[in-house]
């Protein structure tokens, strides 16, 4: 055997190894998973694997229970008294719906950026210390400055508002309150960030810079994000589900997803075309 | 089979690309006949006609290119439809090379005239030009009903080219080698001949598109190939 055939051989092992690990490694599993509200049949009988350290992008016309499906992620549904969930979603194999979890430390393992930026009425300081504080993170205050330093640094914010962090956090443009509230789940070090349209309400530069932060906690975190937007999906996601009538019609690499999707479904949405 | 857009100006700039294809097609297989027949029959004016008719197909290539733009940039075209106009981009080149390739046909017209093609190499000529057009003319009928299928046999098909044109190439260099007043003539058809193939070529570049327009996935494999004449070689009887 030659140096290029051995090469090839153990670039070809390589490849393989990866690829299974990719198929079994998931940082959230959904199974059949159903949703209520009242007689409304929302969500039904969606199955899918989230992968760790990556961006899914869950698109579909409104009304289509994306969004639901999203805010089951971290039970964010147990707020709406007509709201049932039924099914299993599971984070790191454990069942988020499982009577022992409290939602309060879930709701902190998965942060939720939402369409419309919604800055605490305080400083820009107390948003991003508000969440660190609760969970109790930091034990002295020189904990505390350096957790919101770092968020807000993470969330691309920091050199824009380090000389005012005593200034409120409604004082901020859209695009930097959404970063702010960015910066605010990013602070008690979550796991997974649930983005619910989070730049529909932004300017093309805001968004720019939103996606830009997504793109670089992607490889830290597990970030699911709902979209109206076909290009955000296809520029900041890996993987794409498409959501139609409560059902999940399909799921697929991004790139796959946006020039030649299998389901006639998802080519009429994206393409804007009569479904 | 597909939907309609809910934007309709989309549907129609869409049409518009398609159409000017169809047109663009058209004219390059018209430009690619005429060049044959007035090497054949050494039709002077017909040669001039192909000759001047090239900048149509030059100003369609670049219209075409720039509504594509114009239209990515306005509706940012997704799946199929951003199939559909990058295959537009890629066709409109395709037959603008051939409508080059007619013209560079055509002005061989006035050199060969005054030898005239003997009579069985016009044969042969016409018949590679034949086969084709036959394949342009059926690409350009595929680009209009977009089956995957029949664009698959039609690259599949080129071969035949290849291999009309390696036994044309073999007969021009035994006219040649016979009588060295036919090597002005011969040259200039060898370079007809290996245009003509040329044009299959490009029949086969335009059935991979549609192909890949109409399903999403390039064509597997290497097109078949029987262009031997690189290899070609004939010795005078000692």
């Amino acid at each position: 055997m030659n140096d290029a055939t051995m090469n090839n051989a153990l670039m070809s092992n390589v490849k393989t190894t990866t690829k299974a690990d990719v198929m079994t490694e998931s940082k959230i599993s959904a199974k059949n998973v159903q949703v209520f509200y009242g007689e409304k049949h929302a969500i039904k009988d969606v199955n899918i694997e989230i992968r760790p350290r990556s961006v899914t992008a869950f698109i579909g016309p409104s009304g289509c229970g994306k969004s639901t499906f999203l805010r089951c992620i971290n039970r964010m549904n147990d707020t709406i008294d007509i709201c049932r969930v039924e099914g299993d979603i599971a984070i790191d194999g454990e069942n988020v719906y499982d009577p022992k979890v409290d939602p309060v430390q879930l709701r902190a393992k998965v942060g939720m950026v939402f369409q419309k930026p919604n800055p605490f009425p305080k400083t820009i300081y107390e948003n991003v210390a508000y969440g660190p504080r609760i969970h109790g993170l930091a034990r002295k205050k020189s904990e505390m400055d350096e957790i919101v330093a770092t968020s807000l640094q993470k969330a691309g914010l920091w050199n824009e508002v380090k000389d005012r962090l005593d200034a409120p956090g409604t004082g901020l443009s859209g695009g930097q309150q959404q970063r702010l509230c960015i910066a605010r789940a990013v602070a008690v070090s979550p796991e997974v960030i649930l983005m619910d349209e989070p730049c529909s309400a932004l300017d093309p530069i805001a968004t720019a810079k939103v996606e830009e932060l997504i793109h670089e906690l992607r490889e830290n975190y597990t970030i699911v994000i709902v979209t109206h937007s076909m290009q955000q999906a296809a520029r900041v996601s890996q993987r794409t589900a498409m959501f139609h009538l409560g059902e999940l019609v399909e799921e697929d690499d991004t790139d796959k997803m946006f020039t030649n999707p299998n389901d006639q479904r998802t080519q009429d949405y994206i393409m804007g075309r009569f479904g | 089979m597909t939907n309609s857009h809910i934007t309709s100006a989309y549907d129609e700039e869409l049409k518009y690309l398609t159409r000017r294809i169809s047109e663009m097609g058209g004219l390059a297989e018209q430009m690619a006949a005429d060049a044959v027949r007035a090497l054949v029959t050494g039709d002077a004016a017909l040669a001039q006609k192909v000759i001047s008719e090239d900048v149509v197909l030059d100003n369609a290539e670049r219209e075409i290119i720039d509504k594509a733009v114009v239209t990515i940039a306005k509706r940012q075209p997704m799946a199929a439809d951003l199939r559909e106009i990058m295959g537009a981009i890629r066709i409109a080149a395709d037959l603008e090379r051939v409508g080059d390739l007619g013209k560079n046909n055509a002005k061989r017209v006035i050199a060969i005239q005054q030898s005239g093609v003997p009579r069985a190499l016009a044969r042969g000529l016409e018949h590679l030009s034949e086969l084709a057009l036959m394949q342009l003319k059926e690409v350009l009928d595929v680009y209009a009903t977009r089956s995957a299928q029949k664009a698959e046999s039609i690259r599949d098909r080129d071969e035949e080219i290849d291999a009309m044109y390696t036994s044309l190439f073999r007969e021009l260099l035994t006219y040649m080698m016979e009588d060295p007043r036919n090597i002005t003539p011969c040259t200039h058809l060898l370079f007809c001949a290996k245009n003509l193939e040329r044009i299959g070529d490009h029949a086969t570049n335009i059935a991979e598109s549609i192909y890949y327009i109409t399903t999403g996935y390039q064509p597997e494999g290497e097109r078949p190939k029987h262009d031997d004449s690189v290899s070609v070689a004939v010795t005078p009887d000692a």
